[in-house]
């Protein structure tokens, strides 16, 4: 095994482009793991901590440009009313010492379907700016996850940041595990209210081979609002609407059973969470709204 | 290949370093500080909690050459770093911990009960009081991340201690005493203000 070192972000691309199959590594803590257990004997293994811009954000006017490398504790810390479901994901992955460590590039390059950022990402709105010797690119988040821990990456290219766009409305982020902390969540919703397009966004975690949005439920649920002209007059969510609402995200899990939970479980929980999501950021909306109103 | 980095405040060099080779093994088996403890290699126990550039991470997550030029503090050091941060620094010059020192570091002084006439942390004595140390094992990690969480946070309620720990797991259950020693440790730094 090599240990690359690169000392700038095109020092990596050119050590990238040299050895395709050099892992690159941040965190360390999906990579050390796979190391510590044999399960991983890469040829090169390259360190992107001495990149220092890959742990800067910035927040620009549309969006947050979020550095690879930044830890979880600094997005929770710092980025909680820009990305409020992000933040909240943040919250929930593993422990202090593992948010201290690793960031969103981490999630996305391992691309697991467990991953916490997921959920957020898809349903906030992100691209993902990858690049190469060739050059670089921005991948839709929709078009990022590409089968069971894979992703739209090419062999040369690495991941330098997340252009997240910053919430519009609320946001939630609900995951189930065993307890509190060092949870691999069993499954794991996002919702976004997205007020400005009167549009809502969904993200599942661990209910498929890949994060998903739930279309067919954002669907239901955007015409049911419009219809109903829920966003003018910030009336109380129809408990039917809701009901429809989490059948259609339980229908697009396609889980499996594993060691953390079945597949009907899945479904069921991921329906649960879908409701309690959508009523609470329901609720922060029409309280925001009253606020508006009356100061006006 | 070597590493060159800072432990206790002491710049060491490790050799033969495999390039795959965690932090938390330079430590235990190039240097001989067994303090931090291995145990489970995945990050889910905080055995091996250590702070890097002043940050508690499991050591057992973080590349050898990952820490190269950087900055680590493990339980053997513990009591000097935070003598020096409640003196406000170094005056002397030459402070850390040597090699040696903390590869002979034991909590043992004249009085192995109690652990008096040995130069302990605030937090290790806490934990010596409360009885908050069964079998030991955890004991390094959580040394390590309450004293972090008291030097960020000095009054911390009870939800803040339980998540601060969160990252490390007792096999002897015994968080009560824990969360005690803690406690005991944020009330003595209070008074001593």
């Amino acid at each position: 095994m090599d240990f690359l070192r690169p000392a700038s972000w095109e020092e990596a691309l050119a050590a990238k482009a040299e050895h395709p199959t050099a892992v690159p590594i941040a965190g360390g803590t999906d990579v050390m793991v796979e190391i510590n257990f044999d399960h991983r004997r890469p040829e090169y293994l390259m360190d992107l901590n001495r990149i220092g811009d890959l742990s800067e954000w910035e927040v620009g006017e549309e969006s947050v440009r979020l550095g690879a490398s930044v830890p979880y504790t600094r997005i929770m810390e710092n980025l909680r009313a820009e990305l409020p479901g992000l933040a909240l994901a943040s919250h929930t992955v593993a422990s202090p010492q593992i948010r201290n460590r690793g960031g969103v590039g981490g999630n996305l390059g391992t691309a697991s379907p467990a991953g916490d950022a997921h959920p957020a990402l898809l349903a906030a709105g992100a691209e993902v700016e990858v690049a190469s010797v060739r050059g670089s690119r921005r991948i839709p988040i929709d078009d990022f996850y590409t089968g069971v821990k894979r992703n739209a990456l090419e062999p040369d290219e690495l991941i330098r940041a997340v252009h997240v766009k910053k919430a519009d409305g609320p946001q939630q982020f609900s995951k189930v595990g065993t307890r509190n902390a060092m949870v691999i969540a069993v499954c794991a919703f996002g919702l976004a209210l997205h007020p400005r397009t009167r549009t809502v966004r969904t993200g599942i975690g661990s209910a498929a081979p890949t994060p998903i949005r739930a279309k067919a439920a954002e669907e239901f649920l955007n015409a049911a609002l419009e219809e109903g002209g829920f966003w003018e007059n910030g009336k109380i969510i129809t408990p039917s609407v809701a009901k429809q609402f989490a059948d259609l995200c339980s229908a697009a899990c396609n889980p499996i059973d594993d060691v953390r939970g079945t597949a009907s479980y899945r479904r069921h929980a991921v329906g649960v969470m879908a409701r309690r999501t959508l009523t609470w950021t329901w609720e922060s909306y029409r309280g925001a709204r009253r606020v508006t109103e009356g100061a006006a | 290949m070597r590493v060159n980095f800072t432990v206790n405040g002491r710049p060491q060099e490790a050799d033969d370093v495999w390039e795959g080779e965690s932090l938390l093994y330079v430590l235990r088996e190039r240097l001989g500080l067994p303090g931090s403890k291995n145990a489970c290699e995945q990050g889910e126990c905080g055995s091996c909690t250590v702070r890097l550039d002043g940050v508690p991470v499991c050591s057992c997550l973080v590349a050898a050459g990952q820490v190269e030029g950087r900055e680590v503090v493990t339980v053997e050091g513990l009591a000097e770093y935070a003598r020096q941060r409640a003196e406000g620094g170094c005056a002397t010059g030459a402070c850390g911990t040597s090699l040696q020192n903390a590869q002979q570091w034991e909590a043992k002084g004249t009085d192995s009960q109690t652990g008096e006439g040995t130069e302990l942390s605030p937090i290790q004595q806490a934990f010596i009081d409360a009885g908050a140390v069964q079998c030991g094992f955890c004991t390094p990690g959580l040394l390590v991340a309450a004293d972090e969480m008291l030097e960020r946070n000095p009054n911390p309620t009870d939800a803040d201690i339980r998540e601060a720990l969160s990252g490390n797991l007792c096999r002897c259950t015994g968080y009560e005493k824990i969360m005690d020693a803690v406690r005991l440790a944020a009330a003595r730094q209070g008074e001593a203000v």
